[in-house]
């Protein structure tokens, strides 16, 4: 059998079928379910909008999710430069011909939906990376040359949608970047340095930002300096999440959502509609079922035998990591607010297509777990 | 293709680097945790309060305001439903639609409507527009009749104050009007309170007692959205109703007064000679207190103001008045206190032709052929000025001006209850150094002993001096809130030397009314029931001069303002002493003939009534 499996990749479909990770798949839906109960609790305890669409999206992307499991990892392999180049080029055409909302051109029209390419680029730029490094020898990993190329590919899309401009996505897709090199192998040293050195010149990068986001640094370390203008969000998430207490106000009864003192509540602070409503235990339990998603996806990693699947989903899982913790701890008021969605639980139907395209990729890890790469 | 020992390095490298990951990854899901713990265990309280401080707030209501009643129990100020019509902007979609359409419904003016306009732009969206404030029956219900087009107009029957008894107890009990700045700035309890539409009093006892009256407001708890919006009502909070006050006024005998003063300017008081209580007290002309309290027109108010009986000014307590010949039986008693004179002291009064003269002036008795040899019995009833004018140049201003102190002359009758109570003047020679600088002349001690020159009393201090000569000499504090229970240690003190010489100046009080010749014969009641004794007084607005005393014009020939003041001061019934009044009509002319009629109708009265409130407060009669 071992031998069988380990000569022949063409695994039959129902021997795909068996391998998928049913425990990752349950808690995803299992968010699914939580995400659609919150926009439910958003949208007033009605169907409306919100609730309808994000529910199809979540259909649809969970089943193209199940879709991309089958087929087979190699294909994602040789798709990665391509498909990389591509996202860029939507970035560009973004630039020039995207839709504007807001103050910032993020989506482009494609007819049948409006999608945000810089969402996506967060997933393919680890895919690229990890193509980048998988047919990299350890020596030259640390070379001069490794070190420029892969930091251009991430500089520029990041520099791309800065310019959109969206700082937030900027830095978590150059995070998804830093995080592929990191396991890669690149020197410690390098990682310590440039901490320093963004760390000394943060004072410069400042003085570079727009009004807009100075503002949002100077509230966030003073959210009280303007309480009913750039302070206004932070201080009235902090008193949603804080007034929900241990178990929380009840399910629909979050009274700051309810009467609309939250801003954003379906994107970026969905988190804190749900944690007033859920209160400390919900909020541990979503965090224990994220754990149990990142965990999941760590392992099927750790089992997968090419190097190019383990960089992959070590590198997907940690993101995903990331994501939730930087969403958490602005809405927590431990970091500055930067737009970052919650995966899954935010609406937004490109970061919900980024992430699914992900866990699927992870997910034909799993069924081609024994699947080298050339 | 790839070295197997190089790929044996990378997943080592890699597995190594997954590890150190997972551990940071630990620790930083235990600051989230942490984190969540802090805020919604830890600090749960303080954001449960932030939350609804957010999500809850408050409208006060008017708070219902408390009654007036007389000595009976009936209510002389008291509230009634006044129906209004409140817009809250914010919940109107078409405001000017609806503003036009209640402008055409309520047939408002240009100048009405651009206030209400100018109000609108001036509140918050969420807070009452009040457009009308007293609508007519009628109008309330044409309203109402089209409310189905007035989206979001509110008729709503609000509580007010009324005044059913209008001009009688105008000058008692003051008015209650809206609050102004001023209002808010000098109360804090009426700012604390303050809702649009608040009335608050502003004379009179109901603004001494506005503490009282006020009452708690009524709190509506609603729970509102980020805009302000209300979602839905979470509590109300009824307020508690001002205390009612009950007054010693008796309203039959107020509007007996009001009844008497019609269409003349003065005032009458009536008090209690044992209790200090007031049974009556009003001035003439009185206006109607229900117009302020939804704002007078421009109009109305000018009416009043320019009235030239100065209908605004509370004659009872801030007319300053010479109080003529009403003080002599001050006077006397001073003198018998001090055995300056003994009531057998006789002085001849010779008439006009024959003065008396004193350093080149000369000093005439009103009548002009003169009483003769008068005694202090004969000089009271007939009124002998040339009497009281020796008496007064012997006692000197000085030791007067201790006796009308003590009998209350010259000081506030009722301390703070009244802000617009004037003290009077009672003069003597060290005021006159001090207020003017000047030396005191024996000529002004002359006159002052008639009541002329620099004296000054109010009407209510001369009622109080009579009921304290009617009581035997002793002291009381009027008052007009039937239990202000304020104890003074002075009270029922004696102020005469010797008890005997009270009841002389009774006895001469009585021979002014019911003898023959005395100055207000006419006036008397012959019945013991109700016989009253009385003292006459007409004080002169201006100098008389020879030429005046050679025409001897009647009153009515006199340009009204240069007539003389009418004043009559009385206690009854004589046999039993019970009730003391000052009467004052401006301009009235004598006070014999125009002043003491009125006595008589009151005493009929007064005496009439004394049974009832005995009843009363025997409770034989639980209402009257």
């Amino acid at each position: 059998m071992y031998q069988y499996r380990r000569f022949n990749n063409k695994n039959s479909f129902f021997q795909k079928f068996g391998n998928l990770d049913y425990i990752l798949l349950s808690c995803l839906l299992i968010l699914g379910f939580i995400s659609l109960a919150t926009m439910y609790s958003t949208d007033g305890g009605e169907v409306l909008f919100h609730t309808k669409s994000h529910f199809i999206k979540f259909i649809v992307f969970f089943s193209m999710m199940i879709v991309i499991s089958f087929i087979n990892i190699k294909f994602w392999f040789s798709l990665g430069y391509l498909s990389y180049a591509v996202i860029l080029g939507m970035l560009i055409w973004t630039i020039n011909f995207g839709i504007t909302a807001s103050g910032s051109k993020r989506w482009i029209d494609l007819y049948f939906l409006n999608i945000q390419p810089s969402e996506l680029m967060k997933i393919f730029i680890i895919l690229c990376l990890a193509k980048y490094f998988h047919r990299m020898k350890s020596q030259h990993v640390n070379s001069f040359y490794s070190i420029c190329f892969s930091l251009i590919i991430i500089f520029v899309p990041m520099s791309l949608v800065i310019i959109q401009p969206d700082l937030g996505t900027s830095l978590l897709i150059a995070i998804s970047g830093i995080v592929v090199l990191w396991f890669a192998g690149l020197n410690h040293k390098y990682f310590f340095y440039s901490c320093l050195l963004s760390i000394i010149s943060l004072p410069i990068i400042i003085s570079f930002l727009k009004p807009y986001q100075k503002l949002r640094v100077l509230t966030f370390l003073n959210p009280d300096r303007d309480p009913l203008g750039a302070g206004y969000q932070i201080i009235q998430s902090k008193i949603a999440v804080g007034s929900g207490g241990f178990t929380g106000k009840g399910f629909l009864k979050g009274t700051q959502s309810y009467l609309e003192f939250l801003p954003e509540k379906h994107t970026d602070f969905i988190f804190t509609l749900f944690s007033e409503e859920f209160g400390f235990i919900g909020s541990v339990l979503l965090l224990l079922i994220y754990s149990i998603v990142i965990y999941r996806v760590i392992r099927i990693g750790a089992l997968s035998r090419s190097y190019f699947a383990k960089l992959f989903c070590y590198s997907f899982g940690t993101s995903i990591f990331i994501y939730v913790v930087i969403n958490m701890s602005m809405v927590l008021g431990l970091l500055p607010i930067v737009g970052s969605p919650l995966p899954i639980m935010s609406y937004g139907g490109s970061s919900m297509l980024a992430t699914m395209i992900g866990f699927g990729i992870v997910m034909s890890a799993k069924t081609h777990s024994q699947q080298s790469i050339a | 293709m790839i070295n197997i020992s190089d790929s044996a390095t990378k997943l080592n490298s890699l597995n190594r680097r997954m590890f150190i990951l997972a551990a940071a990854k630990i620790i930083i899901l235990g600051g989230i945790v942490s984190r969540l713990f802090f805020l919604q265990v830890k600090e749960n309280k303080k954001y449960l309060t932030l939350s609804d401080k957010n999500r809850i707030r408050e409208w006060k209501l008017p708070p219902i305001r408390g009654e007036f009643q007389d000595y009976f129990g009936n209510t002389i100020a008291g509230n009634f439903e006044a129906y209004q019509l409140h817009i809250i902007p914010e919940e109107v979609e078409d405001f000017r639609y609806v503003i036009f359409r209640v402008k055409e419904l309520l047939e408002l003016s240009e100048k009405q409507f651009k206030k209400i306009v100018k109000k609108k732009n001036e509140i918050k969206p969420w807070e009452t527009l009040i457009v009308a404030d007293n609508l007519s029956w009628e109008k309330f219900s044409k309203i109402n009749n089209h409310l189905y087009d007035l989206n979001g107009v509110k008729p709503v029957i609000s509580i007010s104050r009324d005044y059913p008894y209008k001009e009688n107890f105008t000058h008692v009990l003051g008015y209650v009007s809206q609050a102004n700045e001023n209002d808010l700035l000098t109360n804090e309890n009426i700012k604390e309170k303050f809702v649009p539409g608040l009335k608050v009093g502003k004379t009179g006892l109901e603004k001494s007692f506005e503490q009282k009256l006020i009452g708690s407001n009524s709190v509506e708890r609603y729970e509102v959205n980020a805009y302000g919006r209300r979602i839905s009502q979470l509590a109300f909070q009824t307020g508690d109703k001002g205390e009612t006050i009950k007054l010693t006024v008796d309203t039959k005998i107020q509007e007996l007064t009001n009844e008497l003063l019609k269409e003349r300017a003065g005032s009458i008081c009536v008090m209690d000679i044992y209790t200090g209580a007031i049974i009556a007290m009003h001035s003439s002309p009185s206006f109607d207190p229900n117009s302020f309290v939804f704002g007078i027109s421009q109009d109305e108010w000018q009416l009043i103001r320019n009235n030239p009986m100065k209908p605004l000014v509370n004659k009872s307590l801030s007319g300053n008045y010479s109080p003529g010949s009403t003080i002599k039986p001050i006077v006397a008693l001073s003198a018998l206190e001090n055995e300056i004179i003994r009531p057998d002291f006789t002085v001849q009064c010779r008439g006009h032709k024959n003065p008396l003269e004193l350093y080149g002036q000369t000093y005439h008795c009103w009548k002009k052929e003169g009483h003769g040899f008068v005694n202090l019995r004969e000089a009271m009833k007939q009124s002998c000025d040339t009497y009281f004018y020796e008496v007064a140049r012997r006692l000197g201003v000085d030791r007067l001006s201790v006796t009308a102190k003590k009998f209350g002359l010259g000081q506030r009758v009722f301390r703070n209850i009244f802000d617009n109570e004037k003290k009077g003047l009672i003069p003597n020679t060290e005021w006159k150094k001090n207020a003017l600088g000047r030396n005191w002349v024996l000529g002004e001690t002359i006159i002052t002993g008639i009541g002329q020159g620099f004296i000054q009393t109010t009407p209510i201090q001369l009622c109080l001096m009579t009921a304290q000569i009617a009581n035997g000499g002793y002291k009381i504090y009027p008052k007009i809130v039937a239990n202000d229970d304020n104890q003074y240690a002075d009270k029922f003190m004696p102020l005469f030397k010797k008890s005997r010489n009270i009841k002389i100046i009774q006895d001469a009080m009585f021979s002014s009314t019911n003898e023959v010749r005395g100055t207000s014969y006419r006036s008397r009641l012959d019945d013991p029931k109700y016989q009253f004794a009385g003292k006459t007084g007409t004080s002169q607005v201006k100098k008389i001069t020879e030429r005046d005393r050679e025409l001897d014009l009647k009153t009515f020939e006199i340009p009204y303002e240069e007539r003389d003041h009418a004043l009559y001061v009385a206690f009854g019934p004589y046999k039993s002493p019970r009730y003391a009044l000052s009467i004052i009509i401006e301009h009235g002319g004598s006070g014999g003939t125009v002043a003491a009629p009125f006595a008589k109708e009151l005493f009929k009265m007064i005496v009439d009534r004394h049974e009832i409130r005995k009843n009363y407060d025997n409770k034989k009669y639980l209402d009257i």
